[in-house]
Formats: C-alpha cells, structure tokens, sequence
C-alpha cells in the first residue's frame, strides 16, 4: 500500500514541481512583497513591514482609476458578450443552409492576429489628418458630429475598448454555446412540441437549464478574463495607458513593475494581491449563485 | 377515441452520395384502431414501427394518405393541437426538473380559458401519480428514480392532459426482464382504468403478445397481418408472422407436396387433402412435435434440455432452415438419450404450409 502511494507521488513529481517552483512559490512570495516597503528586487532589501503598500495604492489616483475601468469593463462586456454569443449561437443551431459557413465567419476573429484586428479597429475608429475612420463617415450620414475615439472622451475610449472586448471573445463563446446546444437530446424538444410548449417556454425551461453548466463556464471565466484585461487596451491606446486614463488593474501592475513609473515591486504586488481579492470573491459569489441555477 | 389511417405513406428522401433509393418507412398503411383498445405495433428493427407512431403523435408528416382521431383530420394538425400523449423510448424525463414539475409541464402551456392554478395543477399531478403510483416520490429529481419508476413519471407527464391518443415507443425496452413483466401489466391496467386508446410500438414478441387487444406486424413499412394475439398466432398468414411470433420461434422446413402427402427430405410425415403438388414451407410450432417410436418424421437427436413442467427436444435435419430443431413436450415423455434419431408425430393443426415465392399460406386439411 505505501509503495503504491510513494509511486503515485512520484508520477505527480513533474507537475507538483513546476506549478511549485513557477506557480505557488511566487504567489507566496508576492504575498510577502506587498507587505514589505520600498522592497528592492536587485539588492533583496526593504525599509520595513505593514500595509502602507495597500495604503499607498488605495490612494494613487491611477490605480483607482484602473479599478474603475476594469469594473466598467467586466460589468459591461461579460454579460453583454455572453447574451450576443447565446443569441447568435441559437440562431446558428436552428438555421441549417449556410451554418457552416456562418459558423467560420464567427469563429475567424478567434485564428486572426492581434496586430491584423488592431489594423482593422484603427481604420474604423481612428482619427487621421486624411480621414476621421470609417465610424464617424457612418455618424456623419446620420448628421453627428465626428468624436476622436481613440484621443477624445473618456466615454468613446470605453466605448471602443468594450466594443473591441466583447468581439474577441466571442467565437469562443459562440463555439462553446453551440456545441452545448447541439448536445441537447432532441427527444426533450420532441417530448415539449407534442406538449404544445410555446417557443420561449421551452428556451427558459429546457434550453437554459441544459445548457448552464457550460454557460457558468463561460461567466466565470469571462469575468476572470476581462479583470485581467490589459493587452487590449495597449492594442488600442498604447503604452501609456495612464495617461490616456484607460488603464487596467493589470496594466497598473505591469508599469509599477517595468512602465515609466517603474521600480515599485511592492506596490505592485499589493495592487496583484488586490486584484486577486477581487477575483476570489466574485468568483465565489458566482459559484454561490450557481448552486441554485446550473443543473449538471 | 378510435384512430384510423388512410392509405398513409412516408418516405425518406435518399440522402448523400452512394445512397440507396428513397427509403419507404410506412408503405400505404390502411387500418383501424377502435376507441379504447391497446394496441401493438409490433416487428423488427428499421420496419416502419416508430415511424409509424411519429405520424400518429404528429412529430412526422405523412407523405401522402390522411389520419383520423374519431371524425376529425388530423393529418395536418401540428402535434400540439392533437391530444396526444407520448412516451418516448428514453423517457426524455427533463433531468433538471422534479418529478412533480415533470409531470405539470404540460399543463403549465394551456392557455386561455384552460389555464389552471399552480395549486389545480398540483391536484390534477397528485391524481395522476396515485393513478401510476409514484404519488410518493413527487420531490424527486429522474436522476434519483429507478428505470421503471422513470417509466412511470413518463407515462404520468403524457396522461396529465388526458390525451385523446395514448403512443408509447418501446416503452419497455430499458428496463430489466423482471421489471418489464411488472411493468407491462402496470402499463395494462392503466391503460384499462384510463380507457384511452393506446399505441404501443415493441420488437418482442412476448410484450406484444401478452397485454395488447390486438397486434398488427408490420415488415419494411408493410402491415403484415392485423388481429388477436392468439389468432396472429394461430394462424399466421405468411411466413414472416409465423416466423416472428412464438418462443422458441418456430422451426421452417424446406418440404414438398407429392401425391397427398407432407414430404420433409424423405419422409412423409402427413397426410394432406386438397393441396397440389409441389415445392412448399413448412412451418411446425415447437409443441406439434409428438414423440412416437413410430412416427413418420425423423431427425437426429443433439439433445435434450429439461425445463421442469417441458423437456426441450433439441435435433438436425438437413431440410431445417435453422441448424437445430426445437421441440416442446410433456415432461412425461421419456426420451431415450443414447438413441442417434428421435421420431416424431405431428399436430396437423401447428403445422403451417407456406408458398415457396410468395410466402403466403397454403390452407390444406389433414386426414
């Protein structure tokens, strides 16, 4: 019996080590940062212990604002992206010409490079001496006033980063839903028809159900991607997202380690240790709620 | 509510590259079920059976021919508006629902001046599950439940509505043989307390035979022959039917007619009257063997099986289309193992004659 035992810890051996050495080790250690001041990672050194790395954080204006966007973000983008992928996944289960090939066009943005899609973005919504991109042409018919989405307020710059969030991750989102339609037993929609189920009643009462487990899966890890939002955002406004006040809590982290403002590792950490508190709680509130409405 | 089909055909388009012609899944089917019986379709895999209910329940659209409940064309009724109710071979319990909720779905959709209460619903479920007594697992989810208790909560979810049409598709085939006997009594005393003409499609023969009013054998879309349990059995009308109906099935012979007599390889093993000569099946019950020591019909003895209140006669002839002949007799017999060849005597009435190309029976009378 223990030689059994010793053999199945030897086979887990690889995968303990490295999710050891690359994943536990530094969650453990960035712990420590945050609690340490003015830490120094070329000379191991630090002032002293406490919280004044939160305190500090709490107050700098950039992160706040970054907390801001990135809640702005989650709220908007995760529900939207999901209830369009369920709508466009549905229409797609119950078309049957062509669904293969709307089925590739959704799915493309998926394959396509990230410096192609922010080609395709610039042209749309970028302000140029020679043009106000493709957008404002289209406001402009219906006699609006062009707006610099990508240098202008506050609110286009959301706009744009929101829009351009929910189109990536849609195919995903849509690849899964659809899959997870199709695996719906055709003999419940059979079984609600001869019952004279209305179209909406059966989409709320069987749809719905049979698909949660895989629709949670899709929210939960919705909301965690979009708190960890950052390359977006520097695919749309550049490097100095503080500036452009569009930054995330994750482009925060990136420059107090390497930005301009550089050189803060326990800041940093604290702002990671934030970030992390925030995805923990709304993730278990979501797995709290999921208890009363995802049937496996 | 009797149920009539009218000439009613259903094809299925040929599909895809190197694909067979059109498939004729109900070839022109023409019968009558009367109001309040309970009905087998019975025969094997891919003969029109199922496909035959869908049509019935609405799920499918006849090709051609017209379906009535009662008076009414129902023919282009979506299944809805058909009062039917079915049970579908899996159940298609909705897993996220309790049993109760299972059961009040459909009367969650009436509308108008047929809408009811949650608590009118409640009532009307309480009733049916006493009916299929399931009444005290009404919290349940179908996850929870047995496969017979699973059969129950379907049945219940297609009575709820009293459907005009009762159509059950297989509605044995998962559980296991105990429950299955159990459970087609059950399905029969329902269906005699509720008096709602009932469908039932099944492949066995036993399930069929044992609790349906009337069977009707269908072949590759074909109805075969229409009837008593025991009148299909007794007199099948070709050999397909005889062939289909009876455990252990029937034994066929390649035989001839010469002369008067029932000839099986070289012996005549009855005397007919009024059959001309010439190539026939010859189909025996495996209780129209009787054991002789003079009998006419001879075959070499394999072995003997004792069953208790039977012994099974196991045996070879080179005219039998089956490798081993099967016989039923009275445990009172003694067969005398160490013998190479066992003789038999027939009962002219289980013995069958059928056309060598048509199949089709061939009265004679014994002498």
């Amino acid at each position: 019996m223990e030689n059994k035992s010793s053999k199945g810890w030897l086979y887990l051996l690889p995968a303990i080590l490295f999710l050891g050495v690359f994943m536990v080790y530094p969650l453990i250690d960035v712990f420590v940062y945050s609690f340490e001041e003015g830490y120094n990672s070329a000379s191991q050194t630090f002032f002293g212990t406490g919280i004044y790395n939160y305190s500090y954080i709490l107050h700098d204006p950039y992160f706040l604002q970054a907390v801001k966007n990135t809640f702005i973000l989650v709220v908007v983008t995760v529900p939207l992206s999901t209830l369009i992928a369920l709508g466009i996944s549905c229409g797609l289960s119950s078309i049957k010409p062509l669904r293969e090939l709307y089925q590739t066009v959704f799915f493309l943005p998926y394959v396509t490079n990230t410096l192609a899609v922010g080609l395709v973005f610039m042209i749309l919504f970028q302000k140029t001496p020679y043009t106000d991109g493709l957008v404002n042409l289209v406001l402009g018919i219906f006699g609006m006033s062009p707006i610099d989405f990508i240098d202008g307020p506050y609110w286009a710059k959301m706009f744009v980063l929101c829009f351009y969030t929910v189109w990536v991750v849609l195919p995903f989102k849509i690849l899964i839903l659809t899959s997870a339609l199709a695996s719906v037993n055709e003999e419940y929609y059979s079984a609600a028809r001869i019952d004279g189920t209305r179209p909406f009643r059966i989409f709320r009462k069987i749809t719905l159900p049979m698909i949660s487990p895989m629709l949670f899966y899709l929210i939960i890890t919705g909301f965690i991607g979009a708190f960890k939002a950052y390359s977006d955002a520097v695919a749309l406004f550049g490097t100095n997202l503080n500036a452009a006040e569009m930054n995330t809590i994750v482009g925060y982290v990136y420059d107090m380690l390497y930005g301009d403002s550089g050189g803060f590792p326990s800041y940093a950490s604290a702002a990671a240790i934030v970030l992390f508190a925030i995805v923990l709680t709304i993730t278990c509130i979501n797995l709290l709620v999921s208890k009363k409405y995802v049937h496996y | 509510m009797k149920v009539v089909l009218q000439k009613l055909t259903k094809i299925f388009p040929a599909r895809g590259k190197g694909a067979g012609g059109d498939v004729v899944a109900a070839n022109c089917l023409d019968f009558e079920i009367p109001d309040g019986e309970l009905i087998a379709l019975l025969g094997p895999s891919g003969c029109g059976k199922s496909t035959t209910l869908n049509l019935i329940s609405g799920l499918q659209k006849p090709t051609s021919g017209r379906i009535f409940f009662g008076d009414d064309d129902v023919t282009d009724l979506p299944p809805e508006n058909r009062g039917v109710g079915l049970v579908f071979q899996n159940y298609a319990l909705y897993p996220h629902l309790s049993v109760m909720d299972n059961i009040i779905f459909p009367l969650g959709n009436l509308r108008g001046k047929d809408r009811m209460s949650k608590a009118e619903m409640h009532e009307k479920a309480h009733e049916i599950a006493k009916l299929v007594q399931i009444d005290g697992l009404m919290d349940r989810k179908p996850g929870e439940l047995s496969g017979g208790q699973q059969q129950r909560v379907a049945i219940a979810r297609a009575l709820v509505k009293m459907p005009r049409v009762l159509l059950l598709d297989e509605p044995l085939s998962n559980l296991d043989a105990r429950l299955r006997l159990q459970t087609r009594e059950e399905i029969k005393r329902i269906q005699r307390e509720t008096k709602i003409t009932t469908v039932f499609v099944t492949h066995d023969q036993d399930e069929a035979m044992s609790i349906s009013d009337r069977i009707i054998v269908m072949r590759d879309g074909v109805v075969q022959q229409i009837g008593a349990p025991q009148e299909v059995y007794d007199n099948p009308e070709n050999l397909f039917v005889a062939n289909f109906l009876g455990t252990p099935p029937i034994n066929v012979f390649s035989a001839s007619v010469k002369g008067g007599f029932l000839k099986i390889g070289g012996d005549s093993v009855l005397k007919l009257k009024n059959v001309p000569d010439g190539g026939v099946w010859a189909a025996i019950r495996p209780e129209g063997f009787l054991l002789r020591d003079d009998g006419p019909f001879r075959c070499k003895l394999s072995r003997v099986e004792v069953m208790g209140r039977d012994i099974s006669v196991v045996s070879e002839n080179k005219c039998s289309q089956n490798p081993a002949i099967r016989s039923i007799i009275a445990s009172e017999n003694r067969v005398n193992t160490a013998s190479e060849t066992v003789r038999f005597a027939l009962k002219p009435h289980k013995v069958y004659l059928f056309d060598k190309k048509t199949e089709k029976r061939v009265a004679f009378e014994a002498e």
